[in-house]
């Protein structure tokens, strides 16, 4: 476990750094194939917007440590933003790209990705999705952090870090991909840290 | 002394002495240097500094930085009734125009049933008779129904009671050019003038706002201005040749002031009104689609505005004619092509007039009295009774207005009946303080004097 | 976005908002369960006054397709038809709960009476206005010409379009200059001057009364319209002199079609006038789009509908408020 870092009255703190990323996401693809004895039936679908570089990431770790992994052809998007049941109460989302593995879901074990888990709403809102598109053999969860909080009977498989939180403060992730850098933050309610 | 507060309870005493005499204090006649002006008996009975009271029941009002005009003559409005009292009647659309200052009013034809017969002029005329806010003069129809084929009884009009001079068929055109000389000629016998209300029909059919940009734009029918300049041209031409005097209405745009100034040069004997809302507003109004901008003739653009503006402030445009046409809610509150056509334009005639024409430097009080006043009584043929001289002996027929009051314009609490004005939330300048119809106060302080008649 | 009452209203990037929408949207309608339940609960009633069976069953579908309750009340037959005002028939709207009205008018301005006198507060979606506009076709003619010209993505930068027809009576064309040119393209009309509006001189596009010189110009897209044939009679107002003399001088035939670079497209919003307006060789041919668009009017009309609903009524789309509101989730 990386030590966390508070700054003192400082607006936030970073919880995870670009190391502590990837020694995570490494850990996690190991325990995805142990946990399914293999990746011949998987398939990793990311939520967008940062579920996906970190389901791309996991794939290539995948690939990586497994023999005749092919990341591109295992990995996916999946926007859940149509099957949300909170739309009404927040200002209009835009709708990001559904694109499942040619092999499709049916029968086979699907890894949602997202980087955070709070209320667990979004990951109700994946499982509806994943119906109107097929039956998999099982869906799993892997997030990068797991927040708590949950208003739904909903746990994650495969978790990068648990990190119990107020339920005012935010939790950031940034991605090199969409964001520049590496981190895990945590803002305090207004915006001061710990 | 009394005040005008004891004036108001003792008008609905009936043991209360009718007001006779009023002294006005510092008044601007026509805008000009202060002085002292009495009314009494129904007159102007003197005119000049520190006059004095002739005792006790005269009423004394402070008009120190007032403007006194003569009563304002409205060539132009529309009282709806008989027919659609639902919009106006002519005691709710009288108590308008004196609280616009006006002493007198042309009520038009296009009632239900229609006044082209000498019954329903007379009837008009004694309804306004009796309500007593302002004297009613009727129009008569130029053709029998508005039908534009058959000449109306203009000669029995002419001889009623009524003592019809001016004919129109307004809200419609006279486009049939036989009928507009055989009109043209037959009125001369009585001393009457066709007021023309110049919109050739083919070139407008389903039209509903000024053709050009904004229509475009905004897919509703065009009505083009030359629709309206066609009809003024062949009007002026045939009133020049049959010796005839013509009045055109509601000239709104750029190409009619051009050839009403073309034809007045060459001697024709025209005369032309403008609108308060022309001088004021344009087809931009119309992108909202709020019917209360809807109007025939149709709002047109910035050029045409301050064409018709030049035009009054040179002569060309002889009147300020309200065309106060007030109607019913669901005429209005419906979409654009369904709605009818005009606005209010009584209470609030003045306050334009004097925002585009007198603030902006281009007419003085004295331009005011002519164009709302004088001109229009001339045309109409009542001017030995209204538009006379601020001067002893004339009839006390007057308005004193404030210059420096600004009010927002709000049609709810307007005495028109109905609510479609445009100027609905603007601030204008000028208030009506008092009116006065042969020296019987039907305004003061703002407000009507209820009861009692002259 | 609160109402859609005309392509002017849409700024260049809540178009192409609109068209990303509109492609992930026509993504789902390829699936097997092409149903969404995104606005479920929501009601729609679609309010028209003029007869339109292909536009009614368009909005009927797309609001279906996302789980949408949806009232048809057409004129015809209606309480509209015994005289019943505009007014009291949003009143009525009102009282059933619409949180959308898709209307056809055939009054201009109809919708943004609707939309803005207070009678009713959901949101208004133009259908056609008399002959101002009709927002949802040029989205899906947008939709149509990105998908085939511009590979589905981004705008319509460095496109021309060529419009024939009967512009000054036409809801489309006007539709269609506004939102083409927004979204970056060169739009050029090509009519009888009959059929110009007075002021065309003041829109954002080329002019043209010359179909062959037009042509020659090498557009990537030719948009024929609709010519209505009582347009020639003189109760109809006199237009042009005859079909024949039309079709002569503004149709779309084998030829004109031959003059066409190869990558062009041929659109027509419907209904066709067969040999009038177009030959049945160019409506056929193998680069019309014109069944396409119908089809994609589905996806786009789905698009239209997410946008005004699916957020709280008064917020704007931004990828921002995403980020934000997932930091939530």
């Amino acid at each position: 476990m990386s030590p966390d870092m508070r700054a003192p009255g400082g607006t936030e703190a970073e919880v995870l750094g670009p190391a502590d990323i990837g020694r995570a996401l490494t850990r996690i693809a190991h325990e995805i194939l142990e946990r399914n004895k293999g990746a011949d039936d998987v398939v990793l679908l990311g939520i967008p917007t940062r579920g996906l570089p970190l389901a791309r990431r996991l794939a290539a770790n995948l690939a990586a440590v497994e023999h005749g992994v092919d990341a591109d052809a295992i990995t996916g998007s999946l926007d859940v933003t149509m099957y949300r049941d909170d739309l009404a109460h927040q200002p209009t989302r835009t709708i990001a790209a559904t694109d499942v593995p040619p092999q499709g879901l049916d029968g086979r074990v699907v890894v949602l990705v997202d980087d955070v888990l709070f209320s667990g709403r979004t990951i109700r809102a994946a499982l509806d999705a994943i119906s109107d598109l097929g039956r998999p053999r099982a869906v799993q969860l892997a997030v990068l952090v797991d927040r708590g909080h949950r208003e739904l009977p909903i746990r994650a498989d495969y978790v990068g870090k648990n990190l119990p939180t107020a339920s005012t403060e935010r939790v950031r992730v940034l991605l090199a991909e969409t964001d520049g850098r590496d981190g895990v933050l945590i803002e305090g309610p207004t915006g001061a840290g710990r | 002394m009394r005040s005008p507060h004891d004036i108001a309870r003792s008008a609905h005493d009936p043991a209360g002495a009718p007001i006779t005499a009023y002294l006005l204090t510092n008044a601007s006649p026509l805008g000009g240097a202060p002085t002292d002006v009495l009314l009494a008996d129904g007159r102007i009975a003197a005119v000049g500094p520190a006059l004095r009271a002739p005792d006790d029941d005269a009423v004394v009002l402070d008009a120190a930085g007032l403007v006194l005009l003569p009563g304002l003559v409205d060539l132009h409005t529309h009282l709806r009734e008989p027919g659609r009292e639902d919009a106006e009647t002519v005691e709710t659309g009288t108590r308008a125009a004196a609280l616009g200052g006006y002493t007198a009013v042309h009520a038009m034809a296009n009632t239900t049933p229609v006044a082209d017969t000498a019954g329903v002029v007379e009837q008009v005329w004694r309804l306004g008779r009796d309500a007593g806010w302002v004297d009613v003069y009727p129009v008569g129809a130029v053709t029998v129904g508005l039908g534009g084929e058959r000449l109306a009884e203009l000669g029995a009009m002419a001889a009623s009671a009524a003592r019809v001079r001016v004919f129109s068929d307004d809200g419609h055109c006279v486009d049939d050019p036989v009928v507009m000389r055989r009109a043209l000629e037959y009125v001369k016998a009585f001393d009457g003038v066709v007021a023309q209300h110049a919109q050739e029909p083919r070139l407008t059919e389903g039209a509903q706002m000024h053709e050009g940009v904004v229509s475009a734009e905004i897919g509703l029918a065009g009505w083009p201005a030359v629709a309206e300049e066609a009809i003024v041209a062949r009007d002026v031409l045939l009133a020049g040749h049959v010796g005839s005097r013509l009045h055109v209405l509601h000239v709104s745009t750029a190409g009619s002031v051009e050839i009403v100034r073309w034809a007045k040069a060459r001697g024709i004997d025209v005369t032309a009104e403008v609108t308060p809302h022309h001088l004021l507003l344009t087809d931009e109004l119309a992108r909202g689609y709020d019917p209360v901008f809807k109007v025939n003739p149709p709002l047109r653009t910035a050029a045409d505005v301050e064409a018709l503006r030049a035009g009054l402030a040179d002569g060309t445009i002889d009147t300020v004619g309200t065309d106060h046409a007030p109607h019913a809610r669901e005429d209005k509150d419906c979409e654009w092509a369904a709605a009818l056509s005009g606005m209010t334009g009584l209470e609030t005639a003045l306050s334009v007039v004097q925002a585009t024409m007198v603030d902006t430097g281009r007419l003085t009080w004295a331009d005011v009295a002519r164009v709302m006043s004088t001109a229009p009584a001339q045309v109409g043929r009542v001017a030995d009774r209204q538009g006379r001289p601020i001067a002893v002996g004339e009839p006390a027929n007057l308005v004193l207005v404030d210059p420096s009051a600004r009010r927002v314009v709000d049609p709810q609490r307007q005495a028109t009946q109905s609510v479609n004005s445009p100027y609905r939330g603007m601030e204008l300048p000028g208030a009506v303080v008092a009116t006065f119809l042969r020296g019987r106060a039907t305004v003061l302080e703002g407000r009507l004097v209820e009861g009692g008649h002259a | 976005m609160r109402h859609l009452l005309s392509a002017k209203d849409l700024s260049h990037d809540e178009a192409v908002l609109v068209l990303d929408t509109a492609a992930q949207m026509a993504a789902t309608q390829s699936r097997e369960i092409k149903k969404l339940p995104t606005l479920r609960g929501r009601t729609v009633i679609n309010l028209f006054f003029e007869d339109s069976t292909r536009t009614r069953i368009s909005f009927e579908t797309a609001a279906k397709r996302l789980s949408a309750d949806v009232i048809n009340f057409t004129a015809k037959g209606s309480s509209v038809s015994k005289g019943e005002s505009l007014k009291d028939t949003a009143l009525t709207l009102r009282a059933m709960g619409a949180d959308a009205v898709v209307v056809r008018h055939q009054a201009s301005g109809a919708p943004h009476r609707l939309a803005h006198a207070g009678w009713i507060d959901s949101a208004v979606v133009n259908a056609g206005d008399g002959t101002h506009q009709h927002p949802t076709q040029a989205l899906l003619d947008a939709f149509t010409l990105r998908r085939h010209l511009r590979d589905g993505r981004g705008d319509l930068a460095g496109l021309h379009v060529t419009i024939v027809g009967d512009v000054l009576h036409s809801r489309v064309a006007r539709s269609n200059v506004d939102l083409l040119t927004t979204l970056g393209a060169r739009v050029t009309l090509v009519a009888p001057p009959t059929l110009l509006p007075v002021g065309v001189e003041a829109w954002p596009c080329g002019v043209s009364f010359h179909m062959d010189d037009a042509l020659a110009q090498g557009p990537d897209a030719v948009m024929m319209l609709r010519v209505q044939r009582e347009r020639m009679s003189s109760q109809g107002g006199g237009f042009f002199p005859s079909g024949v003399e039309y079709s002569r001088l503004y149709g779309l035939d084998a030829r004109r079609l031959a003059a066409l670079p190869d990558h062009a497209i041929v659109m027509h919003p419907g209904p066709m006038n067969r040999g009038l307006e177009i030959s049945a060789d160019a409506a056929d041919c193998d680069r019309s789009v014109i069944v396409e668009q119908v089809s994609n009017g589905v996806a786009v009309r789905m698009a239209v509908l997410y946008l005004l609903l699916a957020g709280s009524p008064d917020a704007l789309a931004t990828s921002q408020a995403d980020d934000e509101a997932r930091a939530l989730a």
